[in-house]
This record gives C-alpha cells, structure tokens and sequence, in this order.
C-alpha cells in the first residue's frame, strides 16, 4: 500500500506516444491540496492542454488529488466532453435539437459533415478537428446554432459554414424583449466586461440597501416579494433561505450555490442574463450569502456556455478587486463571502441540484435521495441554498425596486415579471420579460405571430419536461396559478412554438432522444424507459426508416408509450425521470392521431 | 427512548421507531414489498424503484429509501403500483439476460409481466463474458446495474475502489479503469462483489465449470494453470 492507505496501481505501458506532463504537473501541484473536488477543474486543465485525457494524465490525476483510476474512469465516461480516446483540441459541437431543427439545422449539419469529411463523433486524421452533433446548445433564439471550439455561431446557414468553421462568422448578441424591462434592463446596453459600466447603471445598489437591514429583516424583505425558483420546481426563495440560516453549522461551513447548468431544450434565460449582465448574479449571491450567512459561493455553469463562463469568472474577479467580495464586504466588518465558477462537462442530469453538488465534489452527477435536502445536507452535505440564476437575478430587481413597486407587477400568488424563452416558428425569438398575468396569445403576439403568417400548431410550454398545449391554452394567464389551472407547466419559461407544417412527431422524437442521451442510468424506469420511448418515437417520427426495432407504428406501441411514461412519471428517483414522459404523453393526448398504426 | 410513528400499510396499522422505512416497517406485519437492487447491509441507492408504493404523496415513493411518517397511508398494491413495477420488470426483462435471476422471474409471473412486451430488436445489453482471472467470470448481458459490487468494492465493505461505469443511462455498465482486465486493477479478489450479485453476472469460476460438467480435478487443474500463468 502507497500512503494514505490508497492501493498501488499497477503500471500499464501506453500505446499513444510519450505525453509531456510537465505543464500539467505544475497546474496538479497548485491543486493537489484540495482533493477530488478539483476532478471536474483538473480533466478541463487536461482537455485544454492534450485535447483529451491520456492515461498518464489520468494516473497522475489519481495521484495528486487522491481519487481511485476506477473513479477518474467513470467520471470521463460520465461527461460527454471529456475524452477517454484521441480527439481534436479543436471540437465542433452543432445542435440538433427541436428549435435549430425548426430553423434549419438538418442543412446545416449536412453541409458540415460534407465539408469536414466527418460523421458524428469522428475526429479528422490529422487530429485537427472533431464533429459532433450534440442536444440542445441553449441558444434557441438565434437557431440553427453551433460551438467553434469556446465561440458560439448563430443563423447558420449551408452558405456560411465555411466562414463558422474558420471562425470568421460573427458571434451572436442577446436580443432582448418586452414591455417592461427590469431583469433585462442592462442585457444589450451595457459591457459586461466592465465592472465601472456595471456599477454606472444602477449596479451594488441592491447590496448597499441589503446591508442596511438584518440578515434575518432581509430574508422577510425577501419572502415579501413573492418569488418562486425561476428554474421550474417553484420552491420559495425567502422560505429556502430561512431553512439554510437555521440548519446547524456556522458560515463558513454553508453554500450558496447558484444553478446555472442551463440545458433544457429551448431554455437560454439564464445565459442571457449571465452572457450580457454577469455583475449582476455576483451582487444578488453576495445578497444572498448575507442573508443566509454563508461564506462559500458556487456558481455551476453548464459545458456549453464558455462564453458564460469567462464573463463570470471576469465579473468574480473584478467584484473581488473591488471589494465587493473576499474578506469585510463594502467594509462591513465579519462579512466575509466568496465565489467560484466551475464548469460542467455536457450532462443536463447536473441540474438536478443534487446531482450538480455531487459534479462539483468531482463524482458522476447522479441525482441523490432526497430527503435530506440541500438546505441541511447540500454541497459537500452542508446547509446549501441552491439557486437558479434568474431567481437571484429578480431578488435583486425586487431589493432595488422596493417591494411595492415589485408587487405592482404581477398577480397577488404571482407578483413580479417573468423571462420567457420564444423560440421555433415565431417572427421574433428572443428572450422577453413580461409581468406575471400576460396570456401566450399576447406573447405570441409580441413576438410578431407565427413566423410566415402560418397559422399555429402547438406551443412546447415549460420546456422539455413540459407539456405540448394548442390554441386552446393561449388564453391562460401566464402566472403559478394560471398556469396550475391550465395544466401545463411554466417551467423554466420555455415558450417554443411549432406552425401548421411542423413535424410534431419528429420533435417527439427529437425530445426522447434528449432524454435518453442524458438520462444518468441510476435508477432503473429512466435509464430503461428513455431508451424504449426513443425506440418507439423513432419510428412514429420516420415511418419509412428500417429501424433496430422495425419500421412504422406498431399496434402496441401507444399503450407502450403510455406505460411507460407513467412508469418513469410515477417510479423515478429525481425530476428528470419524473418528466422524461411528460412532453410526449401530453402530444399523445391532444393529437392522437400521432401514434396510430396503419395496420 | 426514540420516537415512533404510526401508520397503516395496506389497511393494516403499524407502530415502528422513527426512520423505519416503508420497506422494514412492512415486514413486521408480514408484507412483502418486491426489491432488486435493495441489500439489507448495503447503503440503499433507491436504483430499481419495483418496491415502489403509494405513500400519498405526488408520485410513488420507493419503500427501501422512504421512511415512515405519522398517518402515512400506503398502499403497496395499487392498479398504479403493479403498473409500475410491471413496466419496470417488463423492460428489464427486454434488456437483460434474467435466466439466472429466479426471484426476479418469480416477480415477474405474479405480476403477468410479458417478458416479450418490446419488439425484437429492442436495444439490450450486449457484452463479452469475461474470464480474465482465475477466481470469477463477469457476464454483464446477465447485469441489472444493481450496483452492489461496485458499493462493497469501495465504502461499503472493502475500500478497494476496483469498479466504476462505462458510459451512462441505458449505456451504463460496470467497468474497471481504462476496462483493464480484473488482474491489472486495484482488485484483491475478496470475492464480496461475487456474494452480493443478484443474477448470473458475477459467477465463481468454479461453480461456472461445474455446471458446464467439468469434474473437480479438471477445474482444479484449469485454475491452477491460471495461477501460474499470472507472473
């Protein structure tokens, strides 16, 4: 046995040629002392410098941060951007999920893997570059969309592929919309990178006026405004805070961890408001670590949004040059608060919030059993406050508005505005702010109509997990209670809406795939059940297509779709299980027709 | 003295200590929840969800990890609660080799399960069996990722860390590091894992060549050669 009573591991000669550790090495040397819960950090560092993670990279991971070769194995196995093979420094990521399919995306893809010469998941010879089609990159708006490498491309087209691939094509900018802007108010006007701008529009004001109060008169000031997790499971935000001030321990053993592991298919809310107003996130958690006292701060960010992530660790930085994080906040003697931006690695299950703590203490991001909850036993099974972005984000709208002026908007069990992600068959997608009570006929509405004067099919409301609904729900109001009486899910905002001609099956099927490529495969109903309703939607989507399980409907295969979306509804162990089903269960029932077979 | 709760279990009321689960609580009173992946020295992962049961709240809740609440009613025998376990076995049976799996079987009949519901074709496990040591074969088209070897391989029983995933969802499986044979990982052939497997999927050497007829001497002889071929 080698020290710390870990196993020698025996010594495998490589195949690949030599890897020069010496870079890598000094980075592991400034790590080390912290153990696994540098894994996700320590495969980036390796993924940037080799483009993948050689087995010398892996055994001196192993080493250094004391973590067993089995569990660094799984963990690259786990994350679909780290590599266990050769791959190219530079990778091509195109989406081909339901919004880039609507705007063109099948074009797209084939005019890259003619021009590439690569399929799917294929790396070019000379290792210069890899392809791959990936789920939904969170960039519904300016569908089709694709990553270079870090820089993300908007409106592809079969004629600008080359000026993508060479990295000529102009990145895109948020497009903000709506009738009141106050989540939105600095998205597009000001530089993001720059904390003077931030600070020139109305930025650490919020904070200054929470320092004024108690932690425990904040969070009541915060329970007054009304606000549930923007992220979809509604959890209010003032009453989370209070069961994380009142779990045992002491500040510097408690977490504010913010949920920015954005990817459900049409959502792209929280990269708007981190893209183009990181400062913001940065106050409203320095808020929240004042009321919850706790001195950690965690911001998870989802793989596919670099641009995200480099303008939050700018903005970290900056807020920490500035005072306005590390040791006695805005002079505040005690306040002592602090923030790290880690980076996901390509698996939506992470923003299951348990599953996001167990990425960050550098595990496979399987969901845990919940209760306990995170606000005793959470990050590193301490008091947590796991927060999505937009929720913090609206907080501190509501701090420097005041509470009346946040209660004019909205409804009395909804007050406040609300990000709506429109996205599909629309004149203009974008990412809209709109007071609670607005129906979806007037969103639809302010976002010019179905797209060509087609008339509408569907509307995808919630998100992936939510519900396909038809003309017929647009005169709800868009609020909690609305929405609960409507029977469809407000979700994380999603709002993708399908014309007379779109191809519903195909988004079905479009959307299974997305759950069974991101299943975790922990408990049995959704690693089974998000296989077999991809096999059936596969054929009710392409009835000409020979399939592995044949081709066409099939008599049984409604009454399958049905059981097993119940299945997975009733008997799944975490949220994504519960609503793999959701989205084709509710398609099946406003158009039956879908699933028929023609024998 | 630690609290109790009271509760009824398919009309049937209980009294247990607090933090009884839903699974031990209906033991006592003799009803027999189904389990796959639940070992009752092994920490609960809540994996196979077939114990699921009504316990009124929004969705079932999976007996072995739930624990009991004063006034829960739960229903262990639903229509809702078979459809479920039902399903989960009927797709289990569609992706996993059960031959050697006889309680999940036994399961299956007293819920009419129809282990041919999925058309062929359906995506099943499909690996090599591996004889790559002297002690145990794995067969993981016999695997119903339980998870039980890879638990008593690290903190559960013996801290040997030898295990982990291949891949995940539908693709998970059991693997080693870089899916190095069992000679060249961390392994020291405890033979928990075999022990704890609830199917065919780990099976001593042994026991394998005994049912394929060899007699002891010659099993005797095939592990032996093994042995001396390590080094």
């Amino acid at each position: 046995m080698s020290h710390n009573g870990r196993p020698d591991f025996i010594e495998i000669a490589s195949i690949e040629p030599k890897v020069d550790l010496s870079l890598f090495q000094s980075y592991l040397n400034e790590v080390g002392s912290r153990g696994r819960q540098m894994l996700l950090p320590a495969l980036h560092k390796a993924q940037e410098l080799y483009g993948w993670c050689p087995r010398e990279v892996q055994e001196a991971i192993s080493l250094a941060l004391h973590v067993p070769l089995a569990d660094i194995h799984g963990v690259i196995e786990f994350y679909t951007m780290f590599y266990n093979e050769p791959t190219a420094k530079q990778v091509i990521r195109v989406c081909e999920d339901p919004a880039c399919t609507l705007g063109g995306a099948d074009a797209v893809i084939a005019a890259m893997q003619d021009k590439l010469g690569l399929q799917h998941g294929e790396t070019a010879a000379d290792r210069s570059i890899t392809f791959e089609k990936v789920p939904c990159l969170g960039m519904c708006e300016l569908a089709p969309v694709a990553l270079n490498g870090d820089k993300p491309a908007a409106h592809l087209t079969a004629d600008n592929v080359d000026a993508f691939l060479d990295g000529s094509h102009p990145e895109p900018v948020a497009q903000p919309y709506g009738e009141v802007r106050h989540l939105l108010k600095r998205v597009g006007k000001v530089d993001p990178l720059s904390y003077g701008d931030y600070v020139a529009n109305d930025g650490y004001i919020g904070l200054d006026k929470a320092l004024e109060l108690s932690p425990e008169d904040l969070i009541s000031t915060v329970e007054s405004f009304g606000i549930l997790g923007r992220g979809g499971a509604m959890f209010p935000l003032g009453r989370k805070w209070l069961f994380t001030r009142g779990a045992p321990g002491d500040a510097s053993e408690k977490h504010i961890v913010v949920n920015a592991d954005e990817s459900e298919p049409g959502t792209f809310k929280d990269r708007c408001l981190m893209e183009e107003d990181p400062f913001a996130l940065i106050e409203a958690m320095t808020i929240a670590s004042y009321g919850v006292g706790a001195e950690n701060g965690w911001i998870f960010v989802r793989g596919e949004y670099p641009r995200s992530f480099a303008r939050l660790q700018n903005a970290v930085d900056k807020a920490r040059d500035a005072g306005k994080l590390g040791k006695d906040i805005n002079g505040k003697k005690g306040f002592n608060f602090d923030i790290e931006v880690r980076l996901g690695a390509g698996a939506y299950i992470c923003g299951e919030e348990t599953a996001l703590f167990e990425a960050i203490e550098g595990k496979r991001g399987f969901p845990r059993i919940k209760p306990p909850f995170p606000t005793t036993h959470g990050l590193f099974y301490k008091p947590t406050s796991a927060n999505n972005v937009e929720t913090l984000v609206a907080m501190l709208h509501a701090i420097n508005m005041g509470v009346d002026a946040w209660r004019g908007y909205g409804t009395e069990q909804s007050p406040g505005t609300k990000l709506y992600c429109v996205s599909g068959n629309v004149e203009k997608p974008g990412i809209y702010e709109l007071p609670f009570g607005a129906t979806g006929r007037e969103l639809l509405a302010m976002a010019g109509g179905v797209s060509n004067g087609k008339a509408l099919k569907g509307v995808l409301m919630g998100g992936a997990a939510g519900v396909f609904v038809d003309d017929s729900k647009l005169d709800y109001p868009l609020t909690y209670e609305g929405s609960r009486e409507g029977g469809f899910p407000l979700g994380s905002g999603v709002f993708m809406v399908f014309d007379e001609d779109a191809d519903i099956a195909r988004a079905m099927y479009e959307l299974s795939r997305f759950f069974a490529h991101e299943s975790c495969g922990k408990c049995f109903p959704c690693q089974l059940g998000s296989q077999r309703q991809m096999e059936i939607m596969e054929r009710v989507a392409f009835p000409e297509k020979e399939t592995a399980t044949g081709q066409g409907v099939m008599a049984t295969d409604k009454q399958i779709l049905l059981d097993v979306g119940f299945t997975m509804t009733e008997t799944s162990l975490c949220g994504l299980g519960q609503t793999a089903g959701s989205a084709v269960l509710s398609a099946i029932e406003l158009w039956p027709d879908l699933v028929k077979s023609k024998k | 003295m630690s609290e109790t709760v009271t509760l009824t279990i398919d009309g049937q009321e209980v009294t247990v200590p607090e933090g009884t689960t839903i699974l031990d609580a209906a033991k006592t009173i003799d009803i027999d929840i189904p389990v796959i992946c639940y070992h009752e020295h092994l920490t609960g992962n809540g994996l196979c969800r077939v114990c699921s049961v009504d316990s009124g709240g929004r969705v079932q809740s999976a007996a072995c990890v739930t624990q009991c609440g004063q006034g829960m009613e739960v229903d262990t025998q639903s229509e809702d609660v078979k459809r479920g376990r039902r399903t989960i076995l009927e797709m289990l049976a569609s992706t996993v080799d059960l031959s050697e799996a006889p309680e999940i079987q036994e399961m299956m009949d007293e819920l009419d399960a129809d282990a041919q519901r999925f058309p062929e074709g359906s995506k099943a496990r499909e690996h090599e069996i591996m004889d790559d040591n002297p002690f145990y074969l794995r067969d993981y088209n016999q695997c119903v990722n339980c998870w039980r070897c890879v638990q008593v391989c690290a903190e559960d029983a013996q801290y040997t860390f030898a295990l982990s995933f291949n891949g995940r969802g539908f693709d998970t499986s059991i693997a080693t590091y870089q899916d190095n044979g069992m000679m060249d990982t961390s392994c020291v052939f405890c033979g928990q894992c075999v022990g704890v497997c609830p199917t065919g999927a780990l099976k001593p050497k042994r026991q394998a060549m005994l049912e394929e007829g060899y007699d002891p001497d010659s099993i005797f002889e095939a592990t032996r050669r093994k042995r001396k071929n390590k080094s």
